[in-house]
């Protein structure tokens, strides 16, 4: 049997559609088409984007009979017009009833909305996708980003590469300030906070080259505080873990103190290797009790001095 | 000795900052100079600063709100220079400088502008429009005025000895922690915000209790003007809200500087509680900076459309709704906190409810226009400039509200562009109309519509100038604060936001001109009956600008726009039986003194200078303590007196035409003009 859709369900398609179309052509004139929000570059983005479209077209079934009532008003009863006027009319029964259930039925749908795609796209919810997740380990520093990689032991710094086809899944915290992980082209953002750790699971769905960026101030060196997120294939991927290996570069306890001062406008910096646990001593070091150490190296990053 | 004060503080770290100091001295005075010029320092003192009088102190109130608003305004435009060319790291602004900028654009904004502005404008019409005679304390009324004024001169001092807070206007720490933001300026901002809170929280406990005991007999909760409903809404929200600000500043400011541990990184502080504090206080603050707007547009729109207010029950509702939902959505300001999904959902969809009543508020407006006799009045531009721009804050504020279409928009320029979308038509846009609608009752004469009208078009013009683009940046990954930029795709965007600043500019000017034109023409714009709208609430009833008294005989009122009723019954302008002795406060320096000693003790605290600090707390104490012990505040306005003062005024209201717009009623139905015995 056919399924048909309830009333609320039609209303939803239409309006998905509507936003769509309605967007798209205002934002086409802009030439804002290619931006990562409107031509999103990953299912999540997509469905936060269209999420966004079809909320905006349900709107329009209050927003535009506003804009039509004021301009109708404005001419029909202004001072020098003809319409009528009934100085002593303050209510209606009717009129009432339908400007508190229109609104009302419209958050309803709304709000369903909200509880089903908020579910769906929790950005902690591991994706569908081809192939296990791969993990990548995320630190904001001062005013940079470290990817590192425990599948590939290597590390890298304002580079976030990653094969296409799998979903990738951040584990991020911070080591300043709190920091906001924003990838647009690929959706979700989420806050960066020293001594825990929030996640983003991310999907491309082709290859390319996004902007990623901190969107919480974080001072001085806030605005060059982006970092390019690389969705390759399987080829180009292999090709760049070779090219990581070649810069045979070392990012042990010391060489990780020494990259979490504070620096501007970093180039992209690979290792091929990194202090084994890194991630995980990076949060032990905001911990109320973060000794005693069981090594130099868990010293040297929790006590913050090479 | 001076703490941490040293000649180091000085702002020589660079010209623009070096510039911003100068002028800042060199207003403070050129003020000086012009009062002495003037010869007012008398009038000054015994008149004003040392005023008990509602609304004196609410046009006080405005004039910091103008005055600040124009130096929040320097701020954006510098913002707005500075994007419009920094790509590629052009610019003149260092992000040292940058920072400041915007921190104290968002501090100066809210705090020193909208909130002044509207507690100017509910000091100056509340308690007339509730048949009162003042508020309910007046003493402290004149205390929150002079804390509130203490808190903006911190901010402007901050221009020129030391730095500003560089943790923008919310200041999120650990980045406004000791570690992380060393210095006065996350000081400045906090005492800024502790001393013009608690004369905050002063003004709201005030209007409840003015409010619930001062109404006039007859004055029943459903027959109170909608702008005193607000008022009373928004005093409710700022007893409860203000608390919580006060607290968690001062919980910021012992981790400062006492090395406490509430919010910092390490040893078990928590910086995720400061920003689930912060925005208790803080959503309900979006409504409180709103609610009095709407309410002004509810007087306006009615006032204006020659009818009764369309659904009058349905907007109290509505207006109390939302003051109670106000305190269950602020989590929808970090979404992307990392909250699950359902906590996440529950608040987003908690923030759309909040959509419906709002979305009546503008239905009952439209249907009160609806069959009216709409007269354009500026005040009544501004209303209608709000509704049409309003929606779009709405629309995009709904948005927001989808927890996963804000982890895509959150903190990009989208979310600036909402929420002075939401701030600049819906609560400025209130104000201005509320300024031109009652400016003639505050001070005699009307205020020059050809200013007023120039004054909204270059308003609104620039608003959607500067922030439509800023909405469609938010759609190119633009992220808010950004000092500078490497998309050139940005540029174009960012160059018409700057000419929308450039606009504003004008229209601040063109406000400035209809100051001085409406002063020059004084005579040709006076109102001479105390009400030249043909008002409908009781603020009409009085004199402009009252007596002190406001009212020589408490009116009674039988039902909702009382006065409008009365001036059909030919009862408005009625000569009472008798007058009778009018028991008024004195005036008091104390409210000017206790404010003077917090700015002190927090200039002091900022700067570490402690004996300094326990000096103004200690003096602060006996100041309170004198006071209380004078039995003898009230003076006592003898009946013969009165009656001089209203026997001119009826008989200067009888020689004078009623109305400066002849009423519609009249054009309609040959019915005579109200009032008009």
């Amino acid at each position: 049997m056919k399924h048909e859709p309830d009333g609320a369900g039609r209303l939803r398609r239409c309006a998905q559609i509507a936003g769509t179309l309605i967007a798209v052509a205002l934002l086409a004139g802009c030439g804002l088409a290619d931006g990562p929000v409107i031509s999103p570059k990953g299912p999540i983005a997509l469905a936060e984007r269209n999420l966004l479209f079809t909320a905006f077209a349900l709107m329009m079934i209050v927003a535009i009979p506003v804009y039509v009532m004021v301009a109708l008003f404005c001419f029909r009863y202004r001072r020098s017009g003809n319409g009528k006027y009934r100085p002593d009319w303050d209510g209606s029964a009717a009129v009432e009833t339908v400007i508190w259930i229109i609104p009302l039925i419209i958050v309803i749908i709304l709000g369903t909305m909200v509880w089903d795609k908020t579910h769906d796209l929790d950005p902690y919810a591991e994706i569908e996708g081809h192939g296990t997740p791969f993990e990548v380990e995320v630190v904001a520093q001062d005013w940079k980003w470290l990817f590192i990689y425990p599948e590939l032991g290597a590390a890298s710094v304002n580079e976030l590469a990653f094969p296409q086809d799998r979903p990738l899944k951040l584990k991020i915290t911070s080591d300043t300030v709190m920091n906001s992980f924003w990838v647009p082209a690929l959706g979700g953002q989420i806050y960066a906070m020293a001594g825990m750790r929030s996640e983003l699971n991310l999907l491309a769905s082709e290859p390319g080259a996004f902007r990623g960026r901190n969107t919480m101030y974080s001072g001085d060196g806030f605005s060059d505080q982006h970092f390019t997120a690389r969705a390759l294939t399987a080829d180009d991927f292999a090709a760049w873990q070779e090219k990581v290996k070649a810069a045979d570069n070392a990012l042990d306890a010391r060489a990780y103190v020494e990259l979490a001062k504070p620096s501007q406008a970093n180039p992209v910096t690979y290792y091929s290797t990194y202090e084994p646990n890194l991630f995980d001593i990076i949060l032990r070091k905001y911990a109320p009790n973060p000794g005693p150490y069981e090594s130099e190296a868990v010293a040297i990053i929790c006590g913050g001095t090479a | 000795m001076l703490g941490r004060l040293t000649l180091e503080a000085l702002p020589l770290y660079s010209w623009v900052a070096f510039g911003g100091a100068a002028v800042t001295v060199a207003g403070g005075l050129g003020a000086l100079v012009l009062v002495t010029y003037l010869r007012a320092w008398k009038v000054l003192w015994s008149e004003w600063l040392t005023s008990v009088d509602h609304k004196r102190i609410g046009i006080m109130y405005v004039i910091i709100a103008l005055i600040m608003l124009v130096r929040g305004f320097v701020d954006a435009l510098m913002m707005r220079a500075q994007q419009a060319i920094a790509v590629n790291g052009e610019g003149y602004l260092p992000p040292e400088h940058f920072d400041q900028i915007f921190s104290s654009h968002g501090t100066i904004m809210i705090f020193f502008v909208a909130m002044p502005f509207l507690t100017g404008l509910i000091n100056i019409v509340v308690p007339q429009q509730i048949g009162a005679r003042d508020v309910a304390f007046p003493f402290l009324n004149s205390v929150s005025l002079w804390m509130t004024a203490s808190g903006a001169g911190l901010v402007l001092i901050s221009l020129v000895l030391g730095k500003f807070s560089q943790a923008g206007w919310t200041g999120y720490p650990p980045l406004s922690g000791a570690e992380y933001g060393p210095g006065v300026g996350v000081d400045y901002w906090l005492w800024a915000l502790l001393v013009s809170g608690v004369g905050t929280t002063m003004t709201g406990i005030n209007f409840i209790v003015t409010i619930v005991k001062n109404r006039c007999p007859g004055m029943i909760y459903m027959r109170m003007p909608l702008f005193t409903w607000t008022a009373l809404c928004v005093s409710i929200l700022i007893a409860f809200a203000f608390p919580a600000l006060t607290v968690v500043a001062i919980l910021l400011e012992l981790d400062r500087v006492l090395a406490f541990h509430f919010f910092t990184n390490c040893c078990g502080g928590n910086m995720m509680m400061f920003p689930n504090l912060l925005w208790i206080w803080g959503h309900p603050e979006v409504y409180i900076l709103i609610l009095p707007a709407f309410g002004i547009y509810s007087e306006v729109v009615a006032t204006f459309s020659r009818k009764r207010l369309f659904g009058y029950a349905s907007l109290v509702y509505a207006t109390a709704v939302i003051a109670l939902l106000s305190f269950t959505v602020w989590l929808h300001h970090f979404f992307t906190m990392g909250s699950s999904a359902n906590v996440n959902a529950v608040f987003g969809i908690a923030t759309m409810i909040i959509a419906v009543p709002t979305g009546v508020k503008i239905f009952d407006w439209l249907f009160t226009m609806y069959r009216g006799r709409i007269e354009f009045h500026t005040s009544m531009l501004f209303t209608i400039g709000f509704i049409v721009t309003f929606v779009i804050g709405g629309v995009t504020g709904v948005l927001l509200a989808l927890p996963p279409a804000d982890y895509l928009m959150h903190n990009s320029t989208f979310l600036v562009a909402h929420f002075h979308n939401m701030l600049i038509p819906g609560a400025l846009f209130g104000y201005f109309a509320g300024m031109n609608y009652w400016f003639p009752k505050a001070f005699g004469f009307k205020l020059d519509t050809k200013w007023g009208v120039r004054s909204f078009w270059f308003w609104i013009v620039g608003f959607y100038l500067a922030f439509m683009p800023l909405y469609l940046l938010g759609f190119l990954g633009m992220s808010r604060r950004m000092e500078h930029y490497d998309n050139p795709a940005f540029q174009p965007y960012l160059i018409v936001a700057a000419l929308g600043a450039i606009s504003i500019l004008i229209g601040i000017g063109c406000i400035a001109m209809q100051f001085y034109v409406s002063f020059k023409n004084r005579v040709a714009l006076v109102d001479a009956t105390g009400d030249p709208w043909n008002g409908r609430t009781l603020e009409w009833a009085t004199a402009s600008p009252p007596a002190a008294y406001n009212f020589a005989t408490v009116p009674e009122v039988k039902e909702i726009d009382s006065f409008y009723a009365a001036k059909q019954r030919h009862e408005a302008y009625r000569k009472p039986d008798g007058y009778e002795d009018i028991v008024m406060p004195k005036s008091t320096p104390l409210g000017l003194v206790l404010g003077g000693l917090s700015f002190v003790l927090g200039f002091a605290v900022v700067w570490y200078i402690w004996w300094l600090a326990a000096l103004a707390f200690v003096a602060s104490l006996a100041v309170v303590a004198v006071r209380a012990c004078d039995d003898d505040s009230d003076y006592v306005l003898p009946a013969a007196e009165v009656e001089a003062i209203e026997t001119a005024r009826l008989a200067k209201i009888a020689s004078a035409d009623l109305h400066d717009v002849s009423d519609p009623v009249t054009s309609a139905g040959g019915v005579p003009l109200p009032g008009r015995a």
